[in-house]
């Protein structure tokens, strides 16, 4: 029988037990996983970059992302202009650097944000329970029983578009969510023995709750705002290009991606909306590689 | 060696490595020992000795980061002998072994059992696949072998959910679906540790009659000296991957010789000794298993540590049935004469 | 002559069962049905039983981390003050949080894994006064000292330890506060053999150096019979015999203590008995048999036990307090 190759790295390991040369380096096994996993490090490596670009987006481009210069409207990708110009002869990788800088804003910041709201409520109604937890219980319910997008875009319309209306419509749609993970992991933690113990102190819920059993909730939350960061980002991106996110002189990768609205543009011009979607895909696609990475080194019931 | 058409089951030295986080983990590290039929073998030791481990490699049911390295296990079928550690893992002659011929029940009888489907559906599993009974035949089974574990009702019970089953029941229906196929030999892994005393009694009580009435062989896993004492008429007591003593109850329990079933045995209140026994905990605890002791596993832990002790120690034969994997054995063994 | 540090009264702790879609109650669960109890200072008292008889929930129920339905729980202080427990208010708790402390059975989800042992240990420290970092670490460490661990092993994280030293490090926590009474709620059960005893030696050697009482809560009699000065059997939430230890074993009144004895397994094949098996299992605590709760499963159980609840009567053996509820016990009830 020819061996597999899982018995040859067995044989690997098993010699280099028997040699003693195994690596005694002490790295945390979640790390370890992580490092191990291709596709979450390409992710990471992806991210950071286009996060790095967009913040240092004014050392990167000699141009102002906001000018217009009608003298080089619509040109094609050259070596002045890496990704082309616009309809106004904006420079598009200077839009998509300074645009990057708005929507990961937006989408990082709403799902921290909605994270931090989420476990707010969330732990102290999974540790207290009672009539708290069945209010924002209720009240979660009733957000998620609205197809989001349609929420959003209701209340676009009533409080008018801005940057901080949008990142508080997506925190007011965004906290359901978190708030039933952070809660489901306080109901299984309230059990275990140690908070049990701090409760025959007579410690205060808040101290016992907030500072002894959320550390021990973390990691699926950390997983799950990663991917929401995802989310947001192509919620407004979808928006900004429906003409309902952010307002449009403000750019964002959604708002660059606005003018491929017009037909002539789809046909004729792809460099103002070819790059700047696949850098969304990318990212996004980037943090879900993350996402997943995380989520597969903190579960302690898969191997590596 | 007695009659040699007695043993139902040998095993000779099983190694069992498990490969986690890229380092090798000696779980079962050369294990010998026969089961005969009709008996019941008590494998003792502490949690991480290994005794699963060996459970679990009598039936392939390894996990996928593990192997058997060396070693033999051989099963007595009809006539033939079997050597299962060259059968492939999830092939069809393990597949038919397992269930009919060797069957396993385990410690936790809330979770072993599908909370989907009822009891009589899980039992008649395995006699589907391993019989040729008739649907009616194997509803009569069914109802036959639940009534044989003593559980009331067998007619109304074998279409009940496992939810509606007390813990001692569900593990007496677990039983039932382990002895389903009539197999030569039933692996216990801890099957009361989980169950109250007046529950383990009962079960003990019918692990006996299947002993008695099927001649099953049995290889029961347990950490309770107690248990031992009451069931075993064989026993091996491993300690980090080894069997350090074996024999009869008798030779083990009367005649300790290896210093840690000494040191255990001593180490647990006896019922009935009242508060002035003297109870001697063994000093210190288990090694990691990835950081072993040179030579003898048990000597950090040891009295009667030496210099020898830096190399382990090989297998002595006492007498006709008792073995022991100890240096100075002999001093020990002195005093019993 | 004894005193006594916790008066139980018929205390009570009932569960409400919801069904429906209206969490409608539609039963209680009895865990703990009427206790009457007295714990002695400076006595190790054992609490036996199967799995839920309601051992562990009148533990937690003296120390209020369930909240008794019914009945009173007293302390009194050296000083003869009495304080009845159940009726306090949360804050009004605190001073007697201290006295009264726990000791959990599974030393894997006793302590905080994202904490050091100092980490999580400090909390109660701080909030009962010592505000200085250093006494807390002074005092933390020569506990840890105490428990035979090293000075050095506050700064560690909880997966670094084993079992047996996870146990040690959940006594030192219920003993940071110098308590008087500690309730070890299956305190040695998940621990290995070898280890168990080195816990157990750890225990009594405490007991004598702090002046401590324990309530000792476990399944095991034969680790009862070993530490414990008296024992009391519980049975469907009930007490059904409470006696000192040597009595529990030689001269056994309940039928039910009887059958529990001889169904442990005893490591000694001098020693072997006939065991009593019991039919059945332990009735549902939601809907506990009329009469005697045991008589469903009682080799002995005559008609007067199917109808009538038997009391806890008082019973002398050897010249000791011995108390028992069954209707067929023959001695001479003291009254």
């Amino acid at each position: 029988m020819a061996k597999s190759s899982l018995d040859k790295k067995f044989d690997q390991i098993r010699k280099r037990e028997e040699e003693k040369t195994f690596s005694t380096k002490k790295r945390s096994r979640i790390v370890n996983k992580f490092l191990n996993n291709r596709l979450a490090v390409l992710g990471l490596i992806i991210f950071t970059i286009i996060i790095l670009a967009s913040i240092f987006a004014p050392l990167l481009s000699p141009y102002d992302p906001m000018r217009v210069d009608l003298r080089s409207m619509r040109q094609p990708p050259s070596f002045d202009h890496w990704f082309g110009t616009d309809s106004t002869g904006r420079d598009v990788f200077t839009r998509v650097l300074f645009g990057g800088r708005v929507s990961i804003f937006i989408g990082l910041g709403s799902a921290i944000l909605s994270a931090v709201v989420g476990i707010a409520v969330g732990c102290y109604a999974g540790y207290k329970g009672g009539w708290i937890d069945v209010i924002a219980l209720r009240i979660s319910e009733i957000f998620m029983s609205f197809p989001q997008i349609i929420l959003v875009l209701l209340l676009v319309s009533i409080t008018g578009q801005s940057l901080f209306n949008l990142m508080a419509i997506f925190i007011l749609t965004g906290w359901g969510g978190m708030y039933r993970l952070a809660r489901a992991r306080m109901l299984s933690l309230r059990e275990e023995e140690y908070v049990q113990a701090l409760r025959s102190f007579g410690l205060s819920t808040f101290t016992i709750c907030y500072k002894h059993m959320l550390p021990n909730a973390l990691s699926p939350i950390m997983v799950n705002i990663t991917l929401s960061t995802a989310m947001f980002i192509l919620t407004e991106a979808g928006l900004s290009f429906l003409g309902l996110g952010v307002p449009l002189n403000i750019p964002t990768w959604g708002n660059i991606l606005n003018v491929a609205q017009d037909i002539l543009i789809l046909q004729n011009y792809w460099w103002m909306w070819g790059p700047v979607g696949i850098v969304i895909s990318v990212f996004v696609l980037c943090v879900n590689f993350i996402g997943d990475g995380l989520r597969d080194s903190t579960d302690p019931s898969q191997q590596g | 060696m007695e009659n040699k058409n007695n043993i139902a089951l040998s095993v000779r030295d099983l190694k069992t490595f498990f490969y986690t986080n890229n380092r090798c983990n000696k779980a079962v590290n050369g294990v010998s020992f026969d089961v005969e039929k009709g008996k019941t073998l008590c494998i003792v030791g502490e949690s991480g000795c290994g005794k699963s481990v060996t459970a679990a490699t009598i039936m392939q049911l390894l996990p996928t980061l593990s192997r058997i390295e060396e070693g033999e296990i051989k099963f007595q079928k009809d006539d033939k002998i079997i050597n299962i550690e060259k059968l492939e893992k999830n092939g069809k002659e393990m597949r038919e072994i397992r269930g009919s011929d060797i069957a396993m029940i385990f410690q936790d009888p809330m979770t072993a059992l599908n909370p989907v489907y009822t009891v009589g559906f899980q039992i008649s599993e395995n006699l589907k696949y391993h019989t040729n009974l008739n649907k009616k035949e194997i509803r009569e089974k069914c109802i036959s072998l639940l009534n044989d574990m003593g559980i009331p009702l067998p007619e109304k019970r074998v279409d009940e959910y496992p939810h509606s089953y007390s813990g001692g029941m569900r593990q007496r229906a677990m039983i039932a679906m382990a002895m389903a196929c009539n197999p030569k030999i039933l692996i216990a892994d801890e099957p009361t540790t989980a169950l109250d005393v007046t529950i383990q009694a009962q079960i003990f009580e019918l692990m006996d009659k299947l002993k008695k009435e099927n001649d099953t062989a049995i290889i029961l896993i347990t950490h309770d000296m107690g248990v031992v004492a009451e069931l075993a008429d064989n026993v091996a007591v491993m300690y980090m991957g080894n069997i350090v003593e074996a024999g009869t109850a008798d030779d083990v329990l009367r005649r300790p010789t290896h210093p840690y079933t000494k040191a255990l045995l001593e180490s647990v209140p006896v019922l009935g000794r009242g508060k002035n026994q003297d109870i001697n905990p063994i000093k210190g605890s288990t090694p990691d298993p990835y950081n072993r002791p040179i030579g003898c596993q048990f000597a950090p832990r040891c009295n009667w540590q030496t210099e020898s002790c830096d190399v382990m120690p090989e297998i002595t034969q006492i007498n006709e049935t008792h073995q022991v994997r100890c240096h100075k054995y002999e001093q020990f063994f002195e005093k019993y004469k | 002559m004894k005193k006594e540090i916790l008066k139980l009264r018929g205390v009570k702790v009932h569960f409400p069962v919801q069904a429906g879609v209206f969490n409608r109650v539609v039963g209680h669960v009895l865990a703990v049905d009427g206790v009457d109890l007295d714990i002695f200072r400076g006595e190790v008292l054992g609490l036996a039983g199967e799995s839920g008889c309601g051992k562990t929930t009148l533990g937690k129920a003296i120390l209020r981390l369930v909240e008794p339905t019914d009945g009173e729980v007293k302390y009194i202080s050296q000083d003869d003050d009495e304080t009845e427990l159940t009726s306090l208010e949360k804050k009004d708790m605190d001073p007697f949080r201290k006295k009264l402390q726990i000791v959990f059975q599974d030393p894997h989800s006793s302590l905080n894994p994202s904490f050091t042992i100092f980490g999580s240990l400090q909390d109660p420290l701080k909030k009962f006064g010592i505000k200085s970092k250093e006494e807390r670490r002074k005092i933390i460490g020569d506990l840890l000292e105490a428990v035979n661990m090293r000075r050095e092993y506050m700064d560690r994280y909880p997966h670094e330890f084993s079992g047996g030293q996870r146990q040690r490090i959940g006594i030192v926590r219920a003993l940071c506060l110098e308590p008087e009474l500690i309730v070890c709620d299956e305190a040695v059960s998940a621990l290995d053999v070898s280890i168990q005893a080195q816990v157990l030696k750890l225990l009594m050697q405490l007991k004598k150096e702090k002046n401590l009482t324990y309530l000792f809560i476990t399944h095991d009699l034969s680790v009862t019979e070993y530490l414990c000065d008296r024992i009391a059997v519980m049975y469907l939430g009930r007490i059904v015999e409470l006696c000192v230890s040597e009595d529990l074993y030689n001269n056994t009144l309940h039928p039910y203590s009887e059958a529990l004895i001889s169904a442990i397994p005893v490591a000694d094949l001098d020693k072997q008995t006939k065991r009593i098996v019991l039919e059945g299992d332990v009735p549902s605590p939601v809907n506990p048999p009329k009469g005697c709760p045991f008589h469903p499963r009682c080799p002995k159980a005559t008609d007067i036990c199917k109808t009538e609840v038997p009391t806890l009567k008082k019973y002398s053996t050897n010249g000791n307090e011995h108390y028992a509820s069954c209707h067929l016990i023959d001695l001479p009830e003291i009254t």
